[in-house]
């Protein structure tokens, strides 16, 4: 019991299959209350299989999983209660404007004051001017921080965020760490799956590497660096990444652009 | 949880309801396609066809109804395809709600729009000289049917929004039942009809629900035609719901 009040989620020895295609082979890790964990792997390695074990949205073949000390599968209710799930892709409502949908999302939670925590939300990821406009003329990265915004709402103590950065563009990608950082910071536990090495080494407290169904590797940063050879010292001269060059040349960092930033984006879309 | 059933469902009917009201095109398009076949009966075909009733516009009035039903339902598979694939179904799905509140929102969302299309279209058949004697008590009945109808076709278009593979596909079910009032006492009397045809076109629910409608617009004594009707409606709903529910179980879990 006293584990359980220590990990957020636990999952031991999860299968799952698709017909012949074993994804998971049995799956074991752990998330510590208040952290970030990564699940990295490949494409089709079955990240997205365990997020979605996880949240109840698909049945396990072998195995358990739980949220919060909850079981998902004997008490699913439960868990919806404390788990908040950002899939893969961002999944805001395009007809309503970013508040509606905060408000949306407020009154299904069942929070007091829809509005007043809409207006809240949308202070905090920098969306408040663009609030009452459509979603569908959002950019990918407002899109995406409406996105997770909303699995905010009635404080979850465990969110669960599905490749949250892929298909973004390097400038909203350092947005959306911001706020994953933030919300850290704030206390809640934090599941995290990308195929993106930095950013798991930007986020993650602890990192599992998923592949062939099977965790291979668990640990932190450091322990992971341990496992391979140690490190020589070597002179090289170090050439700026493209990534650092087209931060520079486009101007603004993540940290003051604002909601205006959607004819940057739509630039940066294009540049590359 | 369930005491959240009614609240949940309330709060995503506004929703879809907003939709409605930002893209009343679907509303207009639901309403036109039966008003241009409207016309051109009245005027065009009109003219050619023996009835026995005084007016045209007043004989095809109740078909026109279904057809209006039968293309206005195809935008609540539309929209429930949609939900699915951008991934708000699968958000509501991982939220402590009811869950069967995400379907209801569509369906009593498609009744509204429905009605507001049924509206236009008896809108347009009046200034084109249909006139009724019917009471209120004749129109509530008249409602009732039309929103009968309208839910037991609805509950088919969850089933096709659930299993739809594509865009396309999501709407395509809904010609078959556009095209159904044509082969039934709609447009013309059946007896004049070759006999397979007249056979089916007798025993197909539009025929019943049409005459039923027709009988309590014109005033006349309604006959056993508005229980057949009813055993229809209520007989196709209760499956499509069933079969609905299978499907979406299917899909959540």
């Amino acid at each position: 019991m006293t584990s359980q009040h220590v990990q957020a989620i636990r999952v031991r020895g999860l299968e799952k299959s698709y017909k012949k295609l074993h994804v998971l082979r049995g799956v074991d890790f752990d998330v510590r209350r208040g952290s970030i964990f990564a699940l990295l792997g490949s494409n089709g390695a079955g990240k997205t299989t365990v997020v979605r074990i996880v949240s109840t949205l698909l049945r396990a073949d072998a195995g358990t999983a739980s949220v919060n000390g909850f079981d998902v599968a004997a008490r699913p209710a439960s868990v919806r209660e404390s788990i908040s799930l950002t899939g893969q892709f961002a999944a805001v409502d395009e007809i309503l404007s970013g508040r509606e949908n905060l408000v949306l999302v407020a009154h299904l939670r069942h929070v007091k004051d829809p509005g007043r925590v809409a207006d809240e939300l949308l202070r905090r990821f920098d969306l408040a001017d663009a609030a009452t406009r459509k979603v569908s003329t959002y950019s990918g990265g407002m899109r995406r921080r409406l996105d997770i915004a909303m699995s905010l709402i009635g404080s979850p103590p465990v969110i669960v965020l599905d490749e949250p950065t892929t298909g973004l563009d390097p400038q909203a990608r350092i947005e959306v760490w911001q706020a994953v950082k933030e919300l850290a910071a704030r206390g809640t536990t934090v599941l995290l799956t990308t195929q993106d090495l930095d950013e798991a080494e930007q986020l993650a407290d602890r990192i599992a590497i998923l592949h062939g169904g099977r965790i291979i590797v668990n640990g932190t940063l450091t322990e992971l660096k341990e496992l391979l050879p140690p490190a020589k010292v070597e002179y090289v001269k170090k050439q700026p990444s493209l990534e650092e060059v087209f931060l520079a040349i486009v101007g603004d960092n993540a940290a003051n652009s604002g909601t205006d930033g959607g004819t940057d984006k739509t630039t940066a879309a294009t540049g590359r | 949880m369930t005491t959240h059933v009614l609240g949940d469902t309330t709060v995503l009917l506004g929703r879809s309801l907003r939709h409605i009201t930002r893209s009343l095109d679907t509303i207009i398009t639901t309403a036109i396609m039966p008003v241009a076949i409207m016309l051109l009966f009245v005027y065009v075909f009109g003219g050619a066809i023996q009835t026995g009733a005084d007016s045209y516009v007043n004989y095809m009035l109740p078909g026109i109804l279904l057809i209006t039903i039968a293309s206005g339902i195809s935008y609540t598979a539309y929209r429930l395809f949609m939900d699915m694939k951008s991934g708000i179904f699968e958000r509501f799905q991982s939220m402590p709600i009811a869950r069967s509140g995400v379907l209801w929102a569509h369906v009593l969302t498609s009744l509204v729009a429905n009605l507001i299309s049924i509206g236009l279209v008896v809108l347009v058949a009046l200034l084109m000289g249909f006139r009724t004697g019917a009471d209120v008590l004749a129109w509530l009945a008249v409602a009732g049917i039309l929103i009968l109808f309208t839910l037991a076709l609805t509950w088919i278009a969850v089933i096709a929004g659930l299993s739809a593979k594509s865009v396309d596909g999501a709407g395509a079910f809904s010609y078959p039942l556009i095209l159904l009032p044509f082969i039934s006492s709609a447009f013309v009397p059946t007896a004049t009809m070759p006999g397979p045809v007249r056979a089916f076109a007798e025993y197909q629910p539009v025929t019943s629900i049409v005459n039923t409608i027709r009988d309590l617009f014109i005033r006349q004594a309604i006959g056993t035609d508005i229980w057949i009707a009813l055993a229809w409606c209520v007989g196709i709903l209760i499956v499509a719901y069933v079969l609905a529910m299978v499907i979406y179980r299917r899909r959540i879990s």
